[in-house]
């Protein structure tokens, strides 16, 4: 590794001054992304600010959400108490991640801010927009298995790697920064972007800003959800696509509320608005289910090694309804 | 970049070393302490041969920068064996022949070993996917499993 200044925050104000003294500055959680990137050259900041020091709670808030400071560990989240009674899909979601070592090392704010998994940015041989903006995308026309079917662009087809975000987006989690123009808040689903014409630029963060922590309002009917990740092997492996879905469906057997994110198809976490609007009001059956995967899939695009996944994801999606509805004594 | 003194606890022991910020764990216990039990292997936090024990919990040294290990409790294969004796884990790789190079082994005992903290008894499943971020490039995994399932044994006989 090319050596760099090294500096551990005690708070984040002292972590955004640190990241206002030079101008390659980097945050560092666990370091299992940003240390992996730096060893491969593609991230090469001169100072490197340590944030584990800072706050790492998990703690209620009034109406029954649950708020987790950025530093917790990924281990932390996926075995407290609460976030499994309360939130099985996150549990779920973290454990279906990585392996046991990188969970204890990962933190939340570095989840979130990992970047893509795409063969073509890891190698600095090859044409990367992401890397350098307008030196094309080699992936397109690449090996292109576990990339975008969705909101993808012609600068880039590179998908966002974490199932935990997955999860956070169907939990309508809110993302807490602190930067040098002070403290400010973000939907999840609104922190990261879609690639268009400026892929290098992954996420609404402004230059300095720091995640403080994410914050999970209550969701009541999501003690009944889940998530599902499909992969080339069973264990530690990206997902080609995965679901995270909380159903709530009423005595006569009809959607009361819904809630579906799915992983591995976009440059984003993508929440399935059009899945969730098709839902609404609707009987809890197969046959809805799969009316809803077309109208979520329906704008999706396929490249040559991954238009498979157009249809894995509707199954997906149906599968996961499937088990859910039936958990809750509805469903055919 | 200038180096910095660190102070740790490493197999029991409070030493001190002077590293600088772009060293990893890895290069830390062997170039300073000789300690080659935790080895590099992919470098990318996939294979777990480089795993080491920090505050009680495994971690991928390739990816742990040095600098952090500051004030922590570090313990390594060579910390298994206290007072000469090996750990009921080493015991249970050794009769089950569960390793053939034995270059993933001190990765697949520390890991194996937080595996039973957590689940006394774990089931196939159980081993093969908390032990998922281990490679044997010799394949030994069937004896591995084996070596787990009679170690959860050896620990129960100690524990009565
Ligand atoms: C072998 C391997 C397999 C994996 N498999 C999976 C998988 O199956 N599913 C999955 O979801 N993930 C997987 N991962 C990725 C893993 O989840 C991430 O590497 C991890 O979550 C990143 O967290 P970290 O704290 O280590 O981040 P770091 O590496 O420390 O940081 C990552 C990025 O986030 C930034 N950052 C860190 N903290 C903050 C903050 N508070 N505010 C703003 N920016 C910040 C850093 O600057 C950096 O750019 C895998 C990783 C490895 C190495
Ligand atoms: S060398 Fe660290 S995980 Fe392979
Ligand atoms: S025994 Fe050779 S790599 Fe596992």
């Amino acid at each position: 590794m090319r050596p760099f200044l090294y500096e551990k925050a005690a708070d984040a104000a002292e972590a955004v001054h640190f990241f206002a003294q030079r101008a390659q500055a980097k945050y560092l959680g666990g370091g299992t992304n940003l240390v992996d990137l730096m060893r491969e050259n593609i991230e090469r900041p001169e100072i490197v600010i340590d944030v584990t020091g800072l706050s790492r709670e998990i703690r209620d808030v009034d109406d029954g959400g649950l708020v987790i400071d950025a530093g917790t560990k990924n281990t932390t989240v996926a075995s407290h108490r609460t976030v499994r009674e309360r939130y099985p899909v996150l549990a779920q979601a973290i454990l279906a991640g990585a392996s046991a070592q990188i969970r204890n090392m990962a933190t939340v704010g570095g989840n979130l801010m990992q970047r893509t998994r795409c063969y073509y940015f890891y190698d600095d041989a090859a044409r990367c927009n992401k890397r350098e903006r307008g030196k094309g995308c080699d992936a397109i026309e690449g090996f292109n298995r576990i990339h975008a079917i969705l909101g993808a662009s012609s600068h880039c087809v590179a998908t966002h790697p974490s199932d935990m975000c997955v999860a956070l987006a169907a939990l309508d989690a809110i993302v807490y920064l602190e930067g040098p123009q002070g403290a400010r808040h973000l939907r999840l689903v609104d922190l990261h972007r879609l690639p268009g014409d400026t892929p290098d630029i992954e996420t609404e963060l402004r230059a300095g800003e720091l995640i403080t922590a994410v914050e999970i309002p209550a969701l009541p009917f999501a003690i009944r959800s889940t998530y599902r990740k499909v992969r080339d092997r069973s264990s530690y492996a990206f997902a080609l696509v995965s679901v995270a879905a909380a159903l709530d469906v009423d005595d006569k057997g009809n959607v009361r509320d819904v809630r579906l994110a799915l992983g591995g198809v976009a440059h984003k976490p993508w929440r399935a608005t059009a899945a969730e609007q098709a839902l609404r009001g609707a009987p809890a059956s197969e046959e809805n289910f799969r009316r809803a995967a077309e109208a979520e899939l329906k704008d999706a695009v396929g490249l040559a090694g991954n238009a498979f996944k157009i249809e894995l994801a509707k199954r997906v999606i149906v599968n996961t309804l499937q088990k859910l509805a039936m958990e809750s004594g509805a469903g055919s | 970049m200038t180096a910095r003194t660190i102070h740790f606890t490493l197999n029991g022991a409070p030493v001190t070393a002077d590293i600088k910020p772009h060293h990893n764990l890895v290069e830390l216990l062997q170039t300073h302490f000789g300690l080659t039990g935790a080895r590099e292997s992919c470098g990318q936090g996939l294979c777990g041969c480089c795993t080491v024990l920090v505050d009680g919990r495994a971690v991928s040294g390739c990816l742990f920068l040095a600098v952090r290990i500051d004030g922590t409790e570090v313990v390594t294969i060579e910390g298994l064996d206290a007072g000469g004796k090996l750990n009921p884990m080493q015991e249970a790789f050794v009769e089950t022949g569960a390793f053939q190079c034995g270059y993933c082994t001190p990765g697949f005992i520390l890991m194996a070993n937080q595996l039973l903290d957590a689940h006394p008894d774990p089931d196939d499943d159980q081993i093969r996917h908390y032990l998922s971020g281990n490679l044997c490039r010799c394949a030994a995994y069937p004896q591995i499993i084996d070596a787990v399932k009679l170690a959860a044994k050896k620990r129960k006989t100690i524990a009565a």
